[in-house]
């Protein structure tokens, strides 16, 4: 009915936190002068990203699903479902379990992607373990 | 079958990004995003239905399946287009700004 728009909600969030921590790396980048450890490794801002990509992509073409099945209308209150309190209760309760557990799995699933590539990082920046008696 | 039809979109388009220099410099990524989140999303919705009419879910009717084979494909039709908007607005490779810059040159 309108699950879509915690995860769309959520990726407001993120991408304001994204501009924030970019701006940050950004000005420590400025005052430090590190280039060459930005350089190794993916700063967060850009790992927050890959969040961003998958709530909006995500939320964009379940928007197009809800639009097909006429669930979203052009005009107020633009869900057909908040147009009586019945619908609009099923609605929130779908938004309450559906919503949240897509949002919560989509978050769970970019959590193993950044998990997995700190471990390729500290893997290849490690000098290697000399295997010579 | 949206779910499905979304998922194989994920893959190839995974694929793609991983095996193509030229396609990663086509923001190939953002159709990954795009495909990976909406599977993700729609395999929420799956689970929730499944779990509403258990072995049910894996039985649609023709017209049902017929109606989602359509929206999948449309989904696809959809992501390609943002991507391709996204793609001529970046323009990573300064093909149009080449192209404007030539036109006010002549």
């Amino acid at each position: 009915m309108a699950c879509f728009i915690v995860p769309a909600t959520e990726a407001v969030v993120t991408t304001i936190v994204t501009k924030i921590v970019e701006m940050k790396e950004k000005d420590k980048l400025t005052e430090t002068g590190t280039v060459e450890v930005s350089e190794k490794k993916t700063g967060f801002s850009r790992k927050l990203k890959w969040l961003n990509g998958l709530l909006w992509g995500g939320s964009a073409l379940l928007a197009f699903e809800h639009l097909w099945h006429g669930e979203i209308t052009p005009f107020f209150p633009f869900l057909t479902a908040a147009s009586n309190p019945a619908d609009a209760a099923e609605m929130l309760h779908e938004m309450a379990t559906s919503g949240v557990a897509m949002a919560v799995l989509v978050t769970l699933v970019w959590g193993g992607m950044v998990l997995a590539s700190t471990l390729i990082e500290k893997k290849s920046v490690s000098p290697k373990k000399s295997t010579e008696v | 079958m949206t779910l499905l039809i979304t998922i194989i979109a994920a893959v190839i388009t995974t694929l793609i990004w991983y095996s193509s220099e030229k396609a990663r410099e086509l923001k190939v990524s953002m159709l990954v995003f795009m495909f990976w989140g909406a599977s993700l999303m729609w395999l929420v919705d799956a689970a929730v239905e499944f779990i509403e009419i258990r072995a049910e879910y894996f039985t649609p009717a023709a017209a049902d399946m017929l109606n989602d084979s359509f929206l999948g494909l449309s989904v696809i039709a959809l992501a390609l287009v943002i991507w391709v908007v996204a793609l001529l607005i970046k323009d990573p490779k300064h093909v149009i700004a080449a192209r404007l810059q030539g036109k006010s040159n002549s």
